[in-house]
């Protein structure tokens, strides 16, 4: 057995009397699509945010490719290969679609102290942008303002940039918020797609994205994981039913 | 959409046509005020740096405008009493020379703001600003308190400084060093904005967040646009001392950080012009109505409210409209 590119152990989280993670333990293994599912307030943010690294675990560490990157921050994960979207999102708004795409390639190359040719003018950098562009649909939006974009447009951004930095592993948070039907529907074949290129530890709250998707799902419940399994063994894991799916959303 | 670069052009040529006209009607003081605006303009442009494209609101970059000031205050007055700057381990002597001075200058604001930028960039918001006016009042009352250099009375310089092959004394000769250093730095700051660094230290103003995710640290960039910023401004406050002739405290206020604000806000904030046309409404507002009243800052404060409530791109946007750049 392969080791996993993404190997969270027993990490913790206290909040003063809060704990929004539970000794932690999860795995993402190469080509795989690893769901994590669970009710709101369940502290999927938290540890989106610790396996990013905006916060640091209590206790507990987190292994990336091979490597302790507890103590390492946002900045070093992402250099490392954790490509992220955010689930509000999280682009610069003044700036065109294109120039945010081009951010993320000039952000996977470095050397970002060049002070004197035009950025937008650099072929490399924007064969990256244009590529990942076409790749989610955005090629006829270059020249748009991120401001002027339409909700399921920046969304689609979101994932272009974070494939301009041809990452080791993607973390998405909700990819399909607020996309509706028609761009969940869009959406859903891409990611199935990419885990190829790319593992997806994918944070999503519809259901029928991540039963469609998912070749593990976890299901986190006040901080604590309380299964993972395949699709099917977590559709019929009776303690997954009773804290969150209820029967409705399994059929 | 191509209003802004004429804009530009209009202003940057209308300067210089100000300038030749009152050679041509014998005007010195207008050449007087016009060098005024490209210097000004000059360290507007450099907060321009940090504040437009960086989004770091420092009100403290008085800092770089006296330490560029007193370099040349420093350099100079030792030059003309003959005494050495330093005798031991090396000897350094004072100097006439506007290149060297320059260049004194633009190193010590540079490492000012390298080591304030490092400190105060930790801190964000209402904070970095409160830190920023804190540096700057320390180095104001420092330069009150050192009796070497004049104290509060500041330093005379009784011949303006020399430049290799030109007079410097010829108002208008002057006004072609200042206005010259400005295209540069006009020149300097529009690559900037669109080289690799300006778009990562755009985007960090926009959203640090997202630069953090693509693996670039906001922190570097932000100390590294400070640092520039404060070169600029430093290499201003050298030439406003040499037009002035003098350098005192008052440099370093904070009443001169927040006119150097003001240009950038009145002209538009990350506009390349913006600075230009602040200085240049600035010194006019002064000259009108400073004769008018004696409260001519009442004035300025309606017109900088004004700008502020109805105009957010400035004069530059107000005119030129919102900011286009999308290749």
């Amino acid at each position: 057995m392969t080791s996993p590119l993404l190997d969270i152990r027993g990490i913790s989280k206290s909040f003063g009397a809060i704990r929004a993670s539970e000794d932690v333990s999860l795995t993402l293994m190469r080509g795989e699509i690893h769901a994590l599912i669970g009710p709101n307030g369940a502290g999927k943010s938290t540890l989106i945010k610790q396996i990013a690294g905006n916060l640091k675990p209590d206790s507990g560490s987190i292994w990336f490719d091979g490597r302790d990157v507890t103590s390492l921050d946002t900045v070093a994960r992402a250099q490392a290969g954790l490509g992220r979207t955010f689930q509000i999102s999280s682009l610069a708004m003044e700036m065109s679609v294109l120039q945010n795409a081009v951010l993320g390639a000039l952000g996977k190359r470095g050397r970002v102290m060049r002070f004197w040719r035009d950025v937008m003018r650099d072929a490399a950098l924007l064969q990256v942008a244009h590529a990942a562009l076409s790749e989610v649909g955005l090629a006829a939006a270059v020249g748009t303002r991120v401001a002027d974009l339409s909700h399921g447009q920046r969304r689609q951004l979101e994932v272009a940039v974070a494939l301009t930095q041809s990452p080791k592993a993607f973390l998405m948070d909700e990819p399909m918020a607020g996309l509706g039907g028609e761009g969940t529907a869009r959406l859903t074949p891409f990611l199935d797609g990419l885990r190829h290129r790319a593992p997806i530890l994918l944070v999503e709250h519809d259901m029928d994205a991540v039963f469609a998707l998912a070749d593990r799902i976890s299901v986190l419940v006040y901080g604590r994981i309380i299964a993972t399994g395949k699709p099917d063994a977590i559709r019929q894991n009776a303690e997954v039913r009773e804290a969150y799916l209820g029967d409705e959303a399994l059929t | 959409m191509r209003r802004e670069p004429l804009l530009n052009a209009a202003v940057f040529l209308g300067l210089l046509a100000v300038v030749l006209w009152a050679r041509a009607t014998d005007e010195p003081f207008t050449i007087t005020l016009a060098t005024r605006v490209a210097i000004l303009a000059l360290a507007g442009v450099g907060l321009n740096l940090a504040l437009g494209l960086g989004g770091l609101v420092s009100l403290g970059h008085a800092v770089f405008f006296g330490i560029g000031g007193y370099a040349m205050g420093i350099l100079a007055s030792h030059a003309q009493s003959y005494s050495p700057l330093i005798e031991w381990p090396v000897l350094i002597e004072g100097t006439k020379s506007m290149p060297v001075i320059w260049l004194v200058a633009m190193a010590a604001s540079g490492l000012a703001a390298l080591g304030i930028g490092a400190l105060s960039l930790r801190t964000s918001g209402v904070y970095f600003i409160m830190i920023t006016l804190a540096f700057g009042q320390m180095f104001y009352y420092f330069a009150i308190s050192w009796p070497a250099y004049g104290g509060e009375d500041g330093l005379s310089i009784y011949v303006r400084n020399g430049f290799p092959g030109l007079n410097t004394l010829d108002p208008i000769q002057f006004f072609a060093i200042c206005y010259v250093i400005l295209g540069l730095a006009l020149w300097l700051f529009s690559r900037l904005s669109r080289s690799a660094f300006g778009l990562a230290l755009g985007a960090a103003r926009q959203n640090g967040e997202r630069v953090m995710a693509v693996g670039i640290a906001p922190y570097r960039l932000r100390l590294v646009a400070f640092a520039l910023s404060g070169v600029i401004t430093g290499l201003a406050g050298a030439l406003f001392a040499d037009l002035n002739r003098f350098v005192s405290p008052t440099m370093f206020s904070w009443q001169t950080s927040g006119e150097i604000m003001v240009f950038v806000i009145l002209g538009g904030v990350a506009r390349l012009f913006g600075p230009v046309v602040g200085a240049a409404v600035f010194i006019l507002l002064e000259h009108v109505l400073g004769g008018l009243s004696e409260f001519w800052h009442i004035y300025l404060g309606a017109v900088l409210l004004v700008v502020v409530l109805f105009a957010r791109g400035g004069i530059i946007g107000l005119i030129a409209g919102r900011e286009v750049r999308h290749d």
